[in-house]
């Protein structure tokens, strides 16, 4: 089992200095000169030139890269253009924002998503199989901006598609229960946003890899034997379906931390990914890189857990 | 062929065996009848992308600030934006860029992934290896991020989003082309091909990739509802095509500041995008069942 971690971590390796690389080279798709797109329009030669000096962009691409990654190592991931403050100041202070988003996401997309997968699987070919099916390729079609929009107009504005709502409902979702605070009020549209797409795809997966494992003939022998149907489903057919479906856990957490960029602009969500946003805007291409650098390695490392669950999850996996 | 019926030596009608998988195709996908709407709403939506804009008198950018911020009537089906414009009119104008952006990206994404999963899958070797590291750190970018990194750089605008997210879409191509390539390789058949003296590029093309077009024509359609929910996403983020273009996803941006008074202007885009995107899906589910049974059971 060691030895597995300590080889999937050295596999790792390589994939974080290609993310480092596309990161670094980003700085070099831009069109024209780095420094003058930064600058602005109607810049000064002067501020130009400092750009440049200040970020090194007078030396070799190599050396530029080798500064680069020697830095990341240690935690400095340059300068903000606009600000001037260190990016990893800017990233700490809205770091666990985005990812406290992406769990309470993730919770909520895997207890939607295995409910309405197991039920559906339980129930499969019935008419709940098929509405809960025909709900979560709804949810998966959706935008989430758009989903975002529409939570806003609903329960914060008020506006429900057939008219106004009524005020004691509004009174109700307005409430705040005696000692909690405002801040999970403020997070409960947004995790809704993110989470209700990854709750679709894990209700899919949910669902088949069940129907699958449901088939199998310890399954039968274990309903031959007079296994209660409960047991059978959640004891032993349960935690065999889950092994697909926590890959997809996994996958859907780094696309939260993605999604992040579009529900924290909805919500006006001081996060990383509000910080992309507004850098990309305002052309802070160190702020951009060290953003998409820190999320990336975030989704390579939960991803690096999910294959490490899998041993967990069931012994019989060779993992060599 | 033939067989002897009375004195008359009638040839029997034999179809290709292609033609034949063909029709079994058409006939599971018909069963379908999820799949058969899907396809259906794909038709009209293609059709209203390409026929829309001539039917229609009005001009999308046609402002009347008098006339702004109108809820939905008989004169203007969708309501009116905060400039007065007719929302239907830009819906109908919009779907051709969403389609434009859906095909194009898809088109460019597969090409790119498509050659690199046939090349890794067949050649493999340090070959596949690079390839695939490749494909692992494109795969590393969660979500959005990637194609709004390149976004980012490039600048906002259609053809950029377009590159974006083609570039979005190759490793997802790459990897079930490499695997699919993996296993037709293997095959008696290409070894035969291959004693018979044929070179690589006669086996990859006549060989290979007729025999691996189901999971990439499965993939591609999947793909396209992705591309339209990034690119609409990118649009949303004022990264996409640039104003006064009648994008779906930038509408639903200038809509944001008007929704207290005006719900239609972000109800009719959104609402949109999720029929597009729900076609796409449908059909495409309907079409891996179709083309691959086992998938299903």
């Amino acid at each position: 089992m060691i030895k597995y971690i300590i080889r999937r971590l050295l596999q790792t390796i390589p994939v974080l200095i290609g993310v480092s690389i596309l990161v670094f080279s980003l700085m070099f798709l831009i069109p024209g000169d780095p420094a003058q797109v930064m600058a602005g329009e109607g810049a000064s030669q002067q501020t130009i030139d400092n750009i440049r000096e200040k970020l090194g962009l007078n030396d070799p691409a190599y050396v530029q890269y080798g500064r680069f990654l020697n830095n990341a190592i240690q935690g400095d991931l340059g300068k903000s253009i606009r600000s001037g403050r260190p990016v990893m100041d800017e990233i700490k202070i809205r770091f666990w924002t985005t990812v406290e988003l992406s769990i309470y996401s993730t919770i909520l997309a895997v207890f939607l998503g295995l409910i309405a997968g197991i039920i559906s699987a339980v129930r499969h070919y019935t008419f709940t199989d098929i509405a809960i099916m025909i709900i979560a390729l709804f949810g998966l079609s959706m935008p989430n901006f758009w989903l975002g929009l529409m939570l806003i107009q609903w329960f914060a504005l008020g506006n429900l598609p057939f008219g106004d709502m009524p005020p004691w409902l509004l009174e109700i979702i307005h409430m705040r229960p005696s000692g909690w605070g405002e801040s999970w009020r403020q997070m409960i549209l947004p995790v809704i946003t993110l989470g209700t797409g990854g709750a679709a795809i894990i209700a899919r997966m949910t669902r088949s890899s069940m129907l699958e494992v449901i088939e199998q003939d310890y399954i039968r022998t274990a309903r031959a034997k007079g296994v209660s149907e409960r047991i059978v489903i959640y004891r032993h057919a349960l935690k065999n379906a889950l092994i697909p479906v926590v890959t997809v856990i996994g996958l859907e957490f780094g696309a939260f931390l993605g999604g992040a960029v579009l529900t924290e602009t909805i919500f006006a969500i001081n996060g990383m990914g509000r910080l992309t946003i507004d850098a990309i805007r305002q052309r802070d291409f160190p702020i951009v890189q060290g953003t998409v650098l820190v999320i990336s390695l975030l989704f390579v490392l939960v991803n690096l857990l999910v294959d490490i669950s899998y041993k967990f999850l069931n012994k019989r996996i060779d993992l060599n | 062929m033939s067989v002897q019926t009375g004195n008359a030596l009638e040839p029997i009608k034999r179809s290709s065996p292609r033609f034949e998988s063909f029709k079994t195709f058409s006939k599971r996908l018909m069963k379908n009848k999820a799949a058969v709407i899907g396809g259906i709403v794909i038709l009209f939506i293609i059709l209203v992308g390409i026929f829309g804009p001539f039917l229609l008198k009005t001009d999308p950018n046609a402002q009347n600030i008098l006339n702004k911020l109108q809820p939905p009537s008989k004169e203007h089906w969708f309501g009116t934006d905060n400039f007065g414009r007719d929302i239907f009119t830009r819906v109908i104008y919009g779907t051709k860029l969403t389609l434009k952006v859906g095909f194009l990206s898809v088109f460019l994404g597969g090409i790119v992934g498509v050659t690199l999963g046939v090349v890794s899958g067949y050649y493999g070797g340090v070959i596949d290896t690079i390839i695939m590291r490749i494909m692992d750190v494109l795969l590393a970018f969660p979500g959005i991020l990637l194609a709004l990194a390149i976004v980012s750089v490039l600048g906002g605008s259609l053809t950029n989003v377009i590159i974006a997210v083609g570039i979005f879409s190759v490793p997802a191509f790459a990897r079930i082309v490499r695997g699919s390539t993996l296993q037709v390789k293997k095959l008696e058949y290409i070894d035969a091909v291959r004693a018979l003296g044929a070179k690589d590029t006669r086996i990859i093309f006549r060989h290979i990739l007729p025999n691996i077009l189901s999971p990439i024509i499965v993939q591609a359609t999947m793909r396209i509802a992705t591309a339209i929910l990034t690119a609409s996403g990118l649009a949303f983020l004022g990264l996409g095509a640039q104003p006064p273009a009648a994008e779906w996803g930038a509408m639903l941006s200038d809509g944001r500041s008007y929704m207290h008074n005006a719900g239609h202007m972000v109800m009719f885009p959104g609402m949109m995008i999720v029929i597009v995107v729900l076609a796409f899906n449908i059909f495409g589910d309907g079409l891996r069942d179709a083309l691959d049974p086992k998938m299903k059971q």
